[in-house]
């Protein structure tokens, strides 16, 4: 079953090399609602308090000791949700403009969505790491073939007051930096897996490492390569430094998937595979962590406040919710844990329309730049509509899912000490300004010159609304992910709870 | 006085017959202009049978002549990679210069004798059988650098290689002559059994010093810096099928003696050399590394990665255990895929380009041409260890067999190498897909790819010294090059097993466990 969730995306791309040209597109957004459709089946047949479950485990490398082991919790299935949800409008807003080479486009981006899915699934370490690597690939042939040098001489959609950014330096960057965390934490997996076998078998199953235990002084060093690895994901501050040139320089569909999904690998990592591996250490460094999470808030939401650039708003947006959800989480208790795999999801959700809509504004004012823009919602009232409760949603008004989510997280670290709560809710206030200032300055104030008030064309509507309807629907009763993944997320802290006792 | 001959065990060494048989029907088929033209179809024969006897004989377990050579596991197993890439050599040089310029089987039995040297570096036991396999691989090789002979860089790789090459094989005869002082022994089980006996040998200097001088020797061979000066040049130099070859082939050979000696012969001395040898795998990684990264020519950012990738795999003898053997004879394997594949592309590209090697004539590949650009993409990938393929599984083999036995550090030098590696692997990708073709603009619109090709051909010589611009006229110049099958299927096999053996690795890791397991006397 849950080998079929993570095939089916790579299937249906291959089978789009087959077709002709035309209908690659359309194969696509078959293969990504049939995914959709069998992570719903995983849905309807969970228990909420049946710990880990459909589980498959087969021999992969017998002779290293790597297991093809899958599995599904309260801590993966909505996630495992949120990806098969946030592909569809990524690949039909694709389907609708266009692309050049689509066999290839639609073949990178399912590969994307099978090897994202992979990481949430797999219960093996080394199937983890392997998943968790591939996941950069066909991310950066996405962002490199189909992405575009931005900010040069007579590029007015590139936001030039960035400067100037070329493809290949963004992707290298973006492959160099994230994949620097990765190979150290290849040793580190592998280094945990040895050293916990203390001589025995070798097996890389995260449950049997978590209760063959490490000793306290190999933790301390696995945990950094293991947290270097999801900090740069995230991006956390200051791991960042590849963010703003590949935000920049991607295209928008893969780069609303990107920052979905993806980022969330890393906040998923640490509590899959950090907390309960290594309770020691994550108790030891648990102030460090939290002192980056918290700078990552405050940065994000700084910049994201200053940047003029749209795609950099939401980028830096992004690192101060993934500060919000490390800090979640390093709080070590089940408010924090619960309100980070909320907001989690909820980031996700809001994300990919954000970054569609960035899209559709740029086709009516020739530009990114929050600059030289206003005025679009004076005929488009449904476009400013969505637009406003993306934005609402983003900067966590009371009665969205991000508020309740945000309420969990500052309530856990107010358990901790007082103190990292209110520097953290510094940046709810600071949401509020960035996200408001973006909506008031791309849909009020007069139109300038050249640009075009129009209202959602269908196909767009139909792309966005499902989007939107779930924020929504979430914001009325998030107690139905809470409730689902309390046990397992309760189970992951705990861990460490008991140590730092 | 009587003389026993040795019993000779002609199963256990049929390959040998059947490659050295092969090599006389060459020799002998130079004369004969008819039947010169089926060369690389004889060769090609003669490396079938010889596959076919390795595979027959893989489970043997015998010594052979007295006990100057042993077929086993790992001779089996290392043998049949440098089959088969003296095999891929043999298909890549068809319609070479290089082939055609020195008569077509004189080229082949040159190869021929290499791989023949190779065949026996593989097996031997005893320090003769080591310095004369090592010889006869490396003496047809200067010889086959040279061959293009109408190129002053290949005549002078030719001779650089072959200067570089004796120095190598007289440190290396100097330092065996020195442990056969401290050991009393040719063979390699009697060395093992001579220094152990002997009072104080262990430790002596006069034996230090020679096992030193034995691993800078072999250091030479396999190109392990900082005895990888000659690497880059004589890999750029030489023709493109010999340079494939040499990358692949003499590290396989050369890994095999490397084990052999240092965990056989040298054994006792383990914790003498391990800390050496970790120093030269992680000075190896570093140099390499950083080295590929300024390269703009194709093949010796190869020959760099391939310094770089030398010392991956010498850090599996590092740890002298048998997960560490296995470890890299599966990392040897997959880098036999992934550098047939990437070479077999160069030397398509090669053919369409005027006999250019710069990353540049890759550009826009990915648009025009995907049956090209696949095959090199995923051997850069594989290179830089990426999944979902063999590299991948390999660097995750070789970390494992070295944090097993606590080299950690070792394994965080991979890690880092890795890392600095992207930034030249990627960019031959960034040219393949992310780049516009060089000469778009001078395309016709009606332009057909071979056209496109010729076109960029032509651009292409204008930029190149005097004695080359006339490739436009060169009779070697092949704008079809991308569609002979000869040089596609090698290509596209090698693609497909690096990406195969990365999704099901378990075959492969049987395939390195066997070469492993033929030393189970030896180490744990």
């Amino acid at each position: 079953m849950l080998s079929s969730i993570i095939w089916t995306p790579l299937l249906f791309g291959l089978i789009g090399l087959l077709v002709p040209k035309r209908f690659a597109a359309w194969v696509a957004v078959f293969g990504a609602v049939i995914t959709l459709g069998l992570s719903i089946g995983v849905l309807a047949g969970f228990d909420p308090d049946g710990g880990m479950q459909f589980v498959t485990d087969v021999n992969w490398i017998p002779g290293l000791g790597v297991d093809y082991s899958l599995g599904i919790d309260g801590v993966s299935i909505f996630l495992v949700l949120l990806t098969t949800v946030a592909w569809i409008p990524a690949i039909c807003f694709s389907a609708i403009r266009g692309t050049e080479r689509p066999a290839l486009y639609y073949l990178m981006l399912l590969a994307g969505e099978t090897s994202t899915l992979g990481a949430f699934l797999a219960q093996d370490l080394l199937l983890f790491v392997l998943f968790f690597d591939l996941m950069i690939v066909p991310f950066y042939f996405l962002f490199g073939i189909w992405g575009r040098d931005r900010g040069g001489e007579g590029d007015p959609e590139g936001s030039p007051g960035n400067g100037l950014v070329t493809v290949q330096s963004a992707t290298l960057k973006m492959i160099v930096f994230t994949l620097i965390g990765s190979l150290l934490m290849l040793v580190g997996a592998i280094a945990a897996a040895v050293i916990s076998a203390d001589g025995g078998t070798i097996t890389f199953s995260i449950q049997t490492i978590v209760a063959r235990g490490l000793p306290g002084g190999s933790q301390n060093w696995i945990f950094w390569f293991f947290a270097a690895a999801f900090l740069v994901k995230m991006p956390a501050f200051p791991l960042h430094g590849w963010m703003p040139d590949a935000y920049r320089a991607a295209p928008l569909p893969a780069l609303a998937v990107f920052s979905a999904v993806l980022s969330k690998v890393g906040a998923y990592g640490f509590l899959r595979v950090v907390l309960p591996m290594m309770p020691d250490a994550s108790d030891l460094f648990q102030t460090t962590i939290l002192v980056l999470a918290v700078g990552s808030i405050i940065y994000g939401s700084a910049m994201a406040f200053t940047k003029t650039d749209l795609r950099l708003v939401l980028g830096f947006s992004s690192v101060a919710q993934l500060g919000f959800i490390t800090a979640g989480i390093f709080a070590f208790n089940s408010s924090g844990a619960e309100g980070a795999v909320l907001q989690m999801v909820n980031h996700g959700l809001v994300v990919v329309p954000a970054f569609l809509i960035v899209a559709m504004i740029a086709e009516r004012t020739g530009s990114e730049e929050l600059g030289p823009m206003g005025g679009l919602a004076k005929k488009a009232p449904v476009f400013a509509a969505i637009f406003l409760i993306v934005t609402m949603a983003t900067l966590a008004i009371p009665a969205s899912a991000n508020f309740i989510g945000e309420f969990y997280i500052l309530n856990g670290l107010f358990q901790v000490d007082a103190a990292w709560a209110i520097i953290a809710s510094s940046g709810v206030a600071l949401a509020a300004f960035y996200a408001l200032r973006m909506y008031q300055l791309t849909m009020h104030n007069p139109l300038p010159d050249g640009a075009d008030s129009r209202e959602l064309s269908l196909r767009d509507a139909l792309v966005l609304i499902p989007m939107v309807a779930i924020v929504v629907v979430l914001a009325f009763c998030p107690q139905l992910i809470v409730h689902s993944s309390e046990q397992a997320v309760d189970s992951s802290v705990a861990v460490v709870r008991e140590v730092a006792k | 006085m009587s003389f026993d001959a040795p019993t000779m065990d002609y199963a256990g060494l049929s390959p040998i017959i059947a490659l050295t048989t092969g090599l006389v029907v060459l020799v002998l088929a130079a004369v004969f202009d008819r039947i010169k033209r089926f060369g690389p179809a004889l060769a090609l024969l003669a490396y079938a049978v010889t596959a076919g006897c390795l595979i027959w004989q893989w489970d043997a377990d015998v010594d052979l002549v007295s006990g100057a050579l042993r077929l086993d596991g790992l001779a089996v197993v290392l043998s049949l990679l440098a089959v088969v890439s003296a095999a891929v050599a043999v298909l890549l040089a068809i319609g070479d210069p290089s082939e055609t310029q020195a008569g077509r089987s004189d080229w082949l039995a040159l190869l021929t004798g290499s791989l023949l040297g190779m065949v026996i570096l593989t097996q031997a036991t005893s320090m003769l059988t080591f310095f004369v396999g090592l010889e006869l691989l490396s003496i047809p090789l200067y010889a086959l650098c040279g061959t293009n002979l109408r190129r002053r860089e290949s005549l002078e790789s030719g001779l650089k290689y072959l200067i570089v090459g004796s120095v190598g094989s007289a440190t290396l005869l100097y330092g065996l002559a020195m442990i056969y002082g401290a050991s009393g022994a040719t063979g390699f089980q009697e060395i093992a059994d001579g220094l152990q006996a002997g009072d104080g040998m262990l430790t002596d200097s006069l034996t230090l010093v020679g096992v030193g001088m034995v691993a800078v020797g072999l250091a030479f061979k396999i190109s392990i810096a900082p005895f990888h000066q000659w690497t880059p040049d004589v890999y750029q130099g030489a023709p493109t099928p010999v340079t494939a070859f040499m990358a692949v082939a003499t590290k396989a050979a050369g890994f095999a003696i490397f084990i052999r000696f240092f965990l056989v012969a040298l054994g006792p001395l383990v914790d003498q050399w391990d800390v050496m040898l970790a120093a030269l795998a992680a000075l190896s990684i570093v140099v390499g590394n950083v080295g590929a990264l300024a390269q703009t020519s194709l093949k010796r950012m190869l020959g760099y990665s391939g310094v770089a990738q030398a010392g991956y795999m010498l850090a599996g003898i590092v740890t002298a255990t048998q997960a560490g053997v296995d470890a890299l004879v599966f990392y040897l394997a997959a880098y036999v895929a992934m550098n047939v594949a990437a070479f077999a592309v160069v030397v398509i590209r090669e053919r369409q380009s005027g006999f250019s090697d710069d990353i540049s004539t890759l550009r826009g590949l990915g648009r025009e041409k995907p049956l090209l650009a696949w095959p090199l993409t995923i051997a850069m990938l594989a290179l830089a260890g990426l999944p979902p393929t063999a590299g991948f599984i390999g660097k995750l083999y070789l970390i494992q067999a070295l944090v097993d036995d606590d080299w950690t550090w070792l394994a965080v030098m991979i890690a880092i190498g890795t890392m600095i590696s992207l930034g030249y692997y990627l960019r031959v990708v960034a040219a393949l897909w992310m780049s516009p073709a060089e000469g778009d603009e001078a395309v016709p619109a009606d332009g057909t790819p071979s056209d496109a090709a010729a076109a960029a051909a032509g651009i292409d010589t204008a930029s190149l010294p005097p004695q080359i611009a006339g490739a436009q006229a060169d009779p070697f110049a092949d704008p079809q090059a991308d569609r002979r099958w000869y040089l596609l299927a090698p290509a596209i096999i090698a693609m497909a097993a690096a990406l195969f053996f990365g999704i099901i690795p378990q075959p492969l890791v049987d395939f390195a466990q066997h070469a492993g397991d033929a030393l189970s006397v030896w180490i744990s």
